[in-house]
């Protein structure tokens, strides 16, 4: 239990009633099984993509990765695994880092990294896209 | 950050060996976790031997045997002895369950009986459900309505009450919430399967006039949010309830009222 010794001395209706509830979380909630969802056909069809580019020339795979509708289905697994991945990433910081310094430094860390990684997976795909 | 380790003070040793009663032939050996407040030592775990053609056919028999026959000072609490207290929930052979319920015979030998897990322990097998209780009381247990007060009872058609089954029954013995893992790192914010199945009650009782108030106070990441479908609650629950099934349907009520 965090901050237990300073709670010693209040009430445990106290402790148990906080700060009240901070009416969120049921957004997160939802998003992460629509992402979930989506994430189905979107990683098939990864999979579908990564198999038909196996021994091809980089020419070639450029050309496959760069053409729209790959490109299209690349990029919406892009965003979708990045949003799914900072809700999950942000509720195992929620189960187990409980120090405020800490925490909140992870939730940040996190937010950071996800825009970052998405952001040149992007980069990548429309660079193949627009050839420039 | 969670608790791997147990603090110094708080580490389990090897504790005493217990003589066996003379002229018992028919012998099950108990490891039970002892602590006691008031000597400074560490917990630790006792081992008895209990005559079985002395004492009745369920763990709680085994431990009121052993509190006249051999160890006065070992603490649990117990009282209606046929699983509807639910005062005797701890930890035996590894799962929360009531002492009272749960035959001798169903367990492997020697038999390990601990506190409920990570709660604070009074005394041996007693442990503080303080925070428990006031997340209980949390919940708001009892109906809440604006309409004036019907001349006689408040009326529920036969399917709205029969939503309440697998609810209602619920003793409070907090096997599911303390054999939780979320509960574990989180009970300080997080409410628990118990009091979670208890607000469930409520919210989908026809008579109740509160429904979005209460809504309004389980939408918070930690109160009801901490629950991953682990389903530990589900499996530990010795009424045969079904917790995690009832936070799913809280979560469902919860997406209903926005999408």
């Amino acid at each position: 239990m965090s901050g237990q010794r300073q709670n010693e001395l209040r009430t445990a209706a106290r402790r148990v009633r906080g700060l009240g509830a901070a009416r969120s979380g049921t957004k997160d909630f939802w998003h992460q099984r629509v992402t979930s969802v989506a994430g189905i056909p979107l990683t098939i069809a990864l999979i579908v993509i990564v198999i038909a580019l196996l021994g091809r020339s980089h020419a070639a795979v450029v050309q496959i990765l760069g053409s729209p509708l790959v490109a299209v289905i690349m990029l919406l697994f892009i965003l979708n695994s990045v949003y799914h991945m900072w809700i999950g990433m942000q509720e195992i910081i929620l189960d187990y880092v409980h120090e405020d310094k800490s925490k909140f430094l992870s939730l940040m860390a996190n937010t950071f990294f996800v825009i970052a990684v998405g952001l040149a997976c992007a980069f990548a795909i429309l660079k193949l896209s627009f050839g420039v | 950050m969670v608790e791997i380790t147990l603090p110094k003070n708080s580490k389990v040793v090897e504790g005493k060996t217990w003589p066996r009663t003379s002229h018992a032939t028919n012998l099950t050996e108990f490891k039970i976790y002892r602590w006691n407040p008031d000597d400074g030592e560490n917990p630790h775990v006792d081992t008895y031997y209990v005559d079985r053609d002395d004492c009745g056919p369920m763990v709680l028999d085994a431990l009121i045997w052993i509190k006249n026959n051999v160890d006065p000072t070992l603490t649990f609490r117990r009282s209606c002895r046929e699983g509807v207290c639910g005062s005797c929930a701890m930890n035996i052979d590894g799962t929360n369950t009531l002492a009272c319920t749960k035959a001798i015979d169903d367990n492997k030998t020697p038999l390990k009986i601990y506190p409920l897990p990570h709660q604070p322990v009074v005394k041996d097998l007693v442990p503080d459900l303080k925070n428990f209780y006031a997340q209980y009381a949390s919940i708001e247990p009892w109906l809440h309505t604006v309409t004036p007060k019907p001349e006689k009872e408040w009326k529920q058609s036969h399917e709205d009450r029969a939503k309440l089954d697998g609810m209602y029954e619920c003793i409070l013995c907090a096997c599911c919430s303390t054999s939780c893992p979320s509960y574990w790192w989180n009970s300080d914010r997080y409410l628990g399967p118990a009091a979670l199945l208890q607000a469930n009650r409520w919210v989908q009782d026809s008579r109740d006039e509160a429904t979005g108030e209460r809504l309004d106070n389980l939408e918070d990441p930690f109160r009801l949010y901490r629950c991953h479908t682990i389903m530990n609650c589900s499996k530990a629950c010795p009424k045969g309830l079904n917790p995690a099934k009832e936070i799913a349907t809280l979560k469902k009520t919860l997406v209903d009222r926005q999408v």
